[in-house]
């Protein structure tokens, strides 16, 4: 009997060896299989790609004022989207002119972005009821000055199509 | 065909005839180190690009490829970054031995290249227990490694440096026996005789399965002995952020990385020596015209291709496992490899005895 | 004052303290374990936490609702999108309003995605403890799948803010159910690569079995939850225990080991990204039509206190908010799942090895934001 036991004691060391073994061979066998048959890459060359590089429709960039060909965009003053952020990260500064009829009307004067404080939540896009707002492709953000992050997203010289001088 | 003895022996001997012999002799050391030098310094640096690009293709990475095409230059720009990068000292360490510690290291590891034979004659010196001298130098770099851990005055370093001298002393005994295999088989420990056994067939054929364990034995102990992983506990990343060499920077940090890639090199180079032939070109069987073609491709390319081989396999290894923990380490040294390589002698000698060895 | 063991005289002189973090490799953030040692063993850990806290729930009070959103992103930023679940569902109970189905469809397969690509980047960081580089890349390849198709919906890939109260921020893009069953079929290809590599491995094997054993009584004294709680056979899981969104139209199994050891947890990790798969695949072909965004005058909480909890990747994530009945709560409490499993680690890694305390606070599976806030 205790021979019997020591048998199978050895039978039991030899197969913990042969299945460590094999357990051992299968992983190798993946790494292997890619070395031979490369794998998908998911690496971006990025600055290279730059050209043919192109985000998602959706993708969230840096907050951009639409412009039309006529360089007008249809920010109506409401603040609206100031009020909706979270960080602080708009602001809205208007002036007061006499309009056609004689009343006084406000027209923006600077729409001030500041990029960095901003989270990307995107809620001040959908909060503009004339659609004023989008956010734009551009990812690269990195500046060496930390004031270039602010900007002012009306174009000069833009006028307002919504409210009319 | 291929012999390199008349072109080192015309050397010595224009060299002997122009210089005193002592002159002659310290120019001819002179050369030969800067040659070795020179072929560390590359071997070293083009190892750590293959590692590199060889890990990146398993990981469906693409792998350095900035600096030169395919990155080739990527390793020789590293290294000049690390010669420019400032060299930390330390508070309350001891600085002679924290200093020396990185040269003990490579030194041991360019002393160890030095016995290797490239090919027929292209060897720096061929010493009568050229295995031996291979065994004592490879282990004198543990001692670098327990300097640099005890000196660097961190807890990480010493548990590290701790951890590498208890593996390297017990995987140093499963070295060695997967060797005398091979001693055994061949009768010498001259690394020219024991190539000179394999002309008629590599050892890992000729010396049927036992010579095949200790093949691997060999390889599993010789990746231990080079701390690589899955035997990277000297360094342990995740645990010990770099273990041993976690206080160092700059070229000393450099002179260990470099190390461990021409330690790997070194056991690769012993493995195909002893194992795979060394510089033989691989025949088969009688078929006279096949060797005869495989006889025109140089020595020193086989020598490459079947150390790349090696390496290869060891790369393979530690871009596949997770670590092992130290007490499986040594468990699987003393329960496993150790009994299987006794046994294993044991019966390769018992081969030898009756010469039922092809 | 915090007690450190700084402070304790250590009486064996052979012991001595080890600080992994909270710059280490191991602790994937600015978490800070105390460790003390004997040789290669841990006598005893003392986690300390603090080192992100950037003070959410205080700020959440000067915020409205949908504003407050962005930040609860930043807790758990590997399960962004239950967060915002957690707290939208919240509001909605207090203001007594339901989603259309469709916006609960849509939510949870985003919740299921979330949970996959958090078990991804789990798996991926848990191989790498162990020393098991590959894995890394081979989870981040497949994680690359889910964030493209949270960018092609959301704009954003980690931190979306897309779950709003009253619905969603915008509705799904046109490619989003064929790419999510592209991506199912892809990764039912790639999950058994992964069983290859790392879970059949006998070194793997042998560093996590029967290492850092949680029993069922400890995991609930500690409040232990999600797949770690689960991988000691408490039965925990939210989604079947107070269904929500649209889990309770869905079939799945709640993934139970009792084992309790490192093995166990990551066991129920891996069979988890087949179930959400499973979940994935029931819901993404029945998506109803609906409305995306409740018309909603002002997105303000009766007076009272509310209470929800959702299961994250990581465990039950509870929301309590006190509202005066104003358009930003009074006070806001999140009941995080890694803050409970984080302080169980002295109690299952105390006498095991330096090495096993990674494997084990691996399994944990820890986000450091999330326990700090």
């Amino acid at each position: 009997m205790a021979l019997l036991k020591t048998i199978k004691e050895v039978g039991n060391y030899f197969n913990e060896i042969y299945d460590g073994v094999a357990s051992l061979v299968r992983g190798m066998k993946v790494t292997g299989g890619y070395f031979i048959k490369r794998g998908q890459i998911v690496t971006q060359k990025y600055p290279e790609n730059r050209a043919t590089l192109k985000m998602f429709d959706n993708f969230k960039g840096e907050l951009q004022l639409i412009h039309d060909e006529n360089n007008q965009h249809s920010c109506n003053v409401c603040n609206t989207c100031a009020r909706k952020c979270p960080n602080g990260s708009i602001e809205v500064i208007y002036k007061k002119v006499e309009g056609a009829d004689g009343r006084s009307k406000k027209i923006l004067d600077k729409y001030i972005y500041h990029l960095e404080t901003c989270s990307f939540c995107g809620l001040c896009v959908p909060a503009c009821d004339e659609h004023a707002l989008r956010f734009d492709q551009e990812f690269e953000h990195a500046v060496f000055d930390k004031s270039k992050l602010t900007k002012v997203l009306n174009k000069p010289g833009s006028t307002c199509k919504v409210v009319k001088e | 065909m291929y012999d390199f003895t008349p072109m080192i022996d015309s050397i010595t001997g224009y060299l002997n005839g122009v210089f005193t012999p002592f002159w002659a002799g310290l120019i001819s050391m002179v050369m030969l180190g800067v040659v070795l030098l020179t072929v560390y310094a590359v071997l070293g640096l083009y190892l750590v690009f293959a590692e590199r690009k060889i890990c990146a293709r398993m990981q469906n990475r693409l792998g350095p490829n900035r600096v030169g095409p395919f990155g080739l230059f990527q390793t020789i720009a590293d290294l000049i970054k690390l010669l420019l990068k400032e060299l930390i000292f330390i508070k309350n360490a001891d600085n002679f031995l924290f200093n020396i510690a990185p040269f003990i290291v490579i030194i041991a590891s360019i002393m160890a290249i030095g016995s290797i034979p490239f090919a027929k004659g292209l060897q720096a010196i061929d010493l009568n227990i050229g295995v031996l001298y291979i065994l004592a130098i490879s282990s004198m770099g543990v001692i670098g490694i327990l300097i640099a851990g005890w000196a660097s005055n961190s807890k990480y370093s010493v548990i590290g440096a701790m951890r590498s001298g208890a593996q390297v002393i017990s995987y140093e005994l499963s070295v060695g026996l997967a060797l005398l295999c091979i001693i055994v088989y061949a009768g010498s420990m001259q690394f020219s005789e024991i190539i000179a056994s394999q002309e008629d067939g590599w050892w890992i054929f000729k010396g049927h399965i036992p010579a095949f364990i200790a093949f691997v034995i060999y390889l599993i102990a010789g990746t231990a002995e080079t701390n690589r992983g899955p035997f990277d506990l000297a360094e342990a990343e995740s645990e010990l952020t770099a273990g041993f060499h976690t206080e160092y920077s700059g070229i000393k940090f450099a002179f260990f990385f470099l190390a461990e890639y021409m330690n790997m090199f070194v056991i690769a180079a012993i493995a195909t020596t002893l194992f795979l032939g060394g510089w033989l070109p691989f025949h088969l069987f009688q078929w006279a015209g096949f060797n005869h073609v495989m006889d025109y491709i140089p020595p020193v390319f086989w020598f490459f291709a079947k150390t790349a081989f090696v390496i290869y396999l060891m790369m393979w290894f530690k871009w596949t496992f997770p670590r092992l923990r130290i007490d499986q380490l040594l468990a699987l040294e003393w329960k496993y490899l150790l009994p299987i390589n006794l046994i294993n002698l044991i019966l390769i000698s018992f081969l030898t005895l009756m010469q039922w060895h092809f | 004052m915090e007690e450190t063991l700084m402070d304790i005289d250590l009486k064996d002189k052979e012991e001595y303290i080890v600080n992994m973090g909270p710059q280490h490799p191991s602790t994937h953030g600015v978490l800070r374990f105390e460790t003390c040692l004997q040789g290669e063993k841990v006598k005893y850990i003392i986690p300390h936490c603090g080192y992100i806290h950037r003070g959410i729930e205080k700020m959440c009070e000067k915020l409205t609702y949908p504003q407050l959103l962005h930040l609860t992103d930043r807790m758990d930023y590997l399960s962004a999108h239950i967060n915002n679940e957690a707290v939208s569902l919240c509001v909605e109970n207090a203001m007594g309003i339901e989603v259309s189905d469709r916006v609960k469809y849509i939510r949870t397969i985003f919740a299921e995605l979330t949970r996959i690509a958090s078990h991804q980047l789990w798996w991926s960081a848990f191989g790498m403890d162990l020393g098991a580089l590959t894995t890394f890349f081979y989870g981040l390849r497949d994680r690359e799948k889910i964030l493209d198709i949270f960018e092609e919906t959301t704009g954003t890939r980690l931190i979306q803010s897309f779950i709003t109260p009253g619905g969603l921020m915008a509705d799904v893009h046109p490619n989003f159910q064929r790419r999510i069953k592209e991506f199912i079929t892809y990764f039912r290809k790639k999950l058994p690569e992964y069983d290859q590599l790392l879970t059949g491995n006998i070194i793997f094997r042998e560093r996590t079995k029967g290492i850092g054993v949680m029993s069922k009584e400890l995991a609930i004294d500690y409040g232990v939850t999600g797949p770690s709680g689960r991988g000691s056979g408490f039965h925990c899981d939210i989604r079947k225990i107070a269904p929500y969104s649209a889990y309770p139209f869905v079939k799945f199994n709640e993934i139970i080991f009792p084992e309790g050891d490192t093995y166990a947890r990551y066991l129920v990790r891996m069979k988890e990204m087949w179930e959400s798969l499973n979940v994935l695949e029931q819901l993404v072909d029945n998506i109803p039509q609906g409305q995306i965004m409740l018309e909603l005058k002002a997105i303000k909480a009766p007076k009272g206190e509310y209470y929800q909890r959702v299961e994250t990747a990581r465990g039950e994530l509870g929301v309590y908010i006190v509202s005066d009945g104003g358009p930003s709560p009074a006070r806001m409490k999140f009941r995080t799942p890694n803050f409970s499993n984080l302080f169980i680690i002295n109690k299952i890694a105390s006498g095991h090895k330096i090495a096993d305390l990674v494997a084990i606070s691996g399994s944990l599976d820890l986000v450091i934001p999330d326990i700090d806030r």
